[in-house]
């Protein structure tokens, strides 16, 4: 009996891992990036994130989204730069940082954690990119929309606020005016959602509410 | 005792609804600005000028003294039309003066006089006086109209390089009838000929109101929404009387630029001035090609919405709904509590705000104390062509809006008066408002209240074809 519950419990086990595997081949949106670098799309929506598998949280009012983002999950979690497959342990599970490409101007965060049977209600993203620039810019400003409430960071510096329950809208919170820095600029985000769709975009505006171009995301030339 | 009261009311109940100093002016010409000032002048030698269009005082009379002049700058020149009775009525005749400048103080104020550019011999159909004098922006010519209700508002052309009649001999061409205060200005391939119609001069017994024909000949025929030709009275209504403001009449155009249109005018009687004609500067509006009068935005509790995205401005802390949380859905959620809900004041909730400096960001409006701004005048603060400077504060604190140095938005704990916590509010053509702070600290940008995003807002350069610099004032 216990061979059998072994046997069919190895089987199992296998078939989830195949289901696993189709799963994350069939993110609707989503895909693995097959290129060393990528551009923003015409429109400057960043296309490149690695995110982390779901945690967790309740709660999009100011204050709670305020609460979650400050709560520390993983250690150095908002200056930490992590690596395609890269696992982390929150709260006893093992979560894995996972590079994407979206094919659209948005990040469908609902179509990544439901195929990888992740729960998608009640629950925190954290998202992080890389984003090159070719000389400083100043004067720009990160232009972001997320489903739901969302806190944004550039270079370690928190930028973006936007609570409560909220469909993404493009440039929905914006930053002050801010610089990038010649070379690599770390974007990084948690995304609360509390039900059904979630998802986000991104892009930086010029002084005249603009998209920039020029910039690239790379997430492989990095230590 | 009993006077200083009135006085004090009639101070109170007019800062916002009507220019401050000495405004006291009948047909006052269109208002121009030279070097910095604005000018005008009117009836009997009477001059105003201001620093800033707002607090007005008198001025230097031009030496030509008449009845209801009107100027225009062309080159290095102001153009100066005024009329005088030569006779009996309607015995009249328009004579030009110009000057290199309005500016008393300047070396170069100095009056030339140009001679008579219309007349009126006292049996023709016409009566020349009340001129109105107008550069055709689209290919520089330059036009008088003139006439009172003797007969015909008439036309004649000017030579745009010395102000005078091009063609002396050239006849004058009929434009509208049983009217005055013509004058006339060009839009979107339309002319416009304004005019004021009704009773002159009989204080809050006037019946003074402007109304606009157009037309895509500058010589007409200009016909009012109707189709009635001004020829036979017709005349689309642009302003009337109106609260305490009683006739108003002589329209002048102030054009400032960046699609920012106002007029000046006067007001038969003002009746919290004692019934004096003063002067007045309105927003100019349009809709379906048709000008009318806006309104200069009064004092007030206000939601301050964007066009663009539809989001209020608010003060950037978490709000508390109005009436208490209701759980997502219905259940008896949807019938509400059978009473009306009181509304939510600062007092109630202000308790958990910060103490200092607040951010400020754009919010759906829930009707909660942090998306409400009280606006209120600054004494003594100056002003801009209408209003005074207002500062913008959240209603039933004393926490106002402020630009930054680095041309963002902060709410800082009280007023003091600096010029980064003063605002203008200019209502554009469309009717929406263009919200901009006097000054920035550090900054000789004029920069405007912006919607780069639904939920923020910055100082950005004003573009008027954008809906991101248009706001809506909404009673909450």
């Amino acid at each position: 009996m216990n061979l059998l519950r072994k046997k069919y419990g190895a089987m199992l086990a296998l078939a989830a891992s195949a289901l696993l595997a189709a799963a994350q081949t069939s993110w609707p949106t989503l895909t693995k990036p097959a290129s060393r670098e990528k551009a923003p799309d015409p429109d400057g929506f960043i296309q490149r994130w690695l995110l982390l598998d779901p945690i967790p949280s309740k709660g999009l009012t100011d204050s709670a989204v305020q609460a979650a983002v400050k709560q520390e999950y993983f250690p150095d979690q908002l200056t930490v730069i992590p690596h395609d497959g890269e696992k982390v342990s929150v709260g006893g599970a093992e979560l894995t940082w996972r590079a994407v490409d979206t094919k659209l101007y948005n990040v469908n965060l609902y179509h990544f954690a439901h195929a990888l049977g992740k729960p998608t209600s009640d629950v925190l993203f954290w998202a992080v990119t890389i984003v090159d620039c070719p000389r400083e810019m100043r004067g720009v400003r990160l232009a972001i929309g997320s489903n739901a409430a969302s806190v944004w960071w550039v270079n370690g510096q928190e930028v973006i606020g936007i609570y409560g329950d909220r469909q993404t809208v493009i440039d929905d919170g914006v930053s002050k005016r801010l610089t990038l820095q010649k070379g690599p600029n770390v974007v990084r985000a948690a995304v609360i959602n509390g039900g059904g769709a979630t998802d986000f975009c991104a892009r930086f505006l010029d002084a005249s509410d603009k998209p920039i171009e020029g910039l690239t995301v790379n997430l492989s030339d990095r230590p | 005792m009993k006077y200083l009261l009135l006085a004090t009311a009639m101070a109170a109940a007019s800062i916002a609804f009507a220019l401050d100093g000495q405004i006291a002016i009948h047909d006052p010409s269109t208002v121009v600005l030279c070097n910095g000032k604005f000018y005008t002048y009117g009836t009997g030698g009477s001059s105003l000028v201001s620093d800033d269009g707002w607090t007005w005082r008198r001025g230097t009379p031009l030496p030509r003294r008449g009845l209801a002049p009107d100027v225009i700058h062309i080159g290095d020149r102001y153009y100066v039309y005024v009329a005088a009775n030569i006779g009996a009525q309607p015995k009249a005749a328009v004579n030009m003066i110009w000057s290199k400048t309005l500016d008393p103080e300047s070396p170069n104020y100095k009056w030339e006089e140009g001679g008579v550019v219309a007349s009126s011999d006292g049996m023709e159909d016409s009566n020349a006086i009340d001129p109105g004098v107008f550069l055709d922006p689209t290919d520089g010519n330059l036009w008088l109209t003139y006439g009172s209700y003797f007969g015909y508002i008439r036309l004649v052309q000017l030579d745009p390089k010395t102000g005078k009649r091009l063609d002396p001999n050239d006849q004058p061409r009929n434009l509208a009838i049983n009217c005055e205060a013509s004058d006339m200005m060009y839009r979107d391939g339309w002319y416009y000929l304004l005019a004021t119609h009704g009773s002159c001069c009989h204080g809050a017994d006037s019946g003074y109101n402007i109304r606009a024909g157009r037309s895509r000949r500058v010589t007409g025929p200009y016909v009012d929404a109707e189709g009635i030709d001004m020829l036979q009275g017709g005349g689309k209504l642009l302003i009337g009387s109106g609260g305490r403001a009683i006739g108003p009449g002589h329209f002048g155009l102030l054009d400032l630029g960046a699609g920012i249109q106002k007029f000046s005018m006067h007001w038969e009687a003002d009746l919290d001035r004692g019934g004096a004609s003063v002067l007045d500067i309105r927003p100019l509006l349009w809709k379906d090609g048709w000008p009318f009068a806006g309104e200069n935005l009064q004092e007030g509790t206000y939601e301050i919405q964007s066009v663009r995205t539809g989001t209020s401005l608010e003060l950037a802390v978490e709000g508390v709904p109005v009436g208490g949380p209701r759980a997502r859905g219905g259940r008896g959620g949807f019938a509400g509590t059978g009473a009306p809900i009181p509304p939510q004041d600062a007092a109630q909730v202000s308790a958990r705000w910060p103490s200092g400096k607040i951010a400020v960001r754009m919010a759906n409006y829930l009707c909660q104390a942090q998306q409400k701004w009280a606006i209120a005048a600054v004494p003594n603060a100056g002003g801009y062509p209408g209003s005074p400077y207002c500062k913008i504060a959240i209603a039933g604190t004393d926490r106002v809006l402020a630009a930054t140095a680095d041309a963002e938005l902060v709410v800082v704990p009280a007023f003091t008066g600096a010029p980064e916590q003063l605002w203008r509010m200019d209502q554009l053509a469309d009717g929406t408002w263009r919200i901009m702070p006097k000054s920035i600290p550090d900054s000789k940008d004029a920069l405007a209240l912006s919607a780069v995003g639904s939920s923020f807002a910055t100082l950005s350069k004003y573009d008027p074809n954008s809906d991101k610099q248009r706001w809506q004032f909404k009673t909450p």
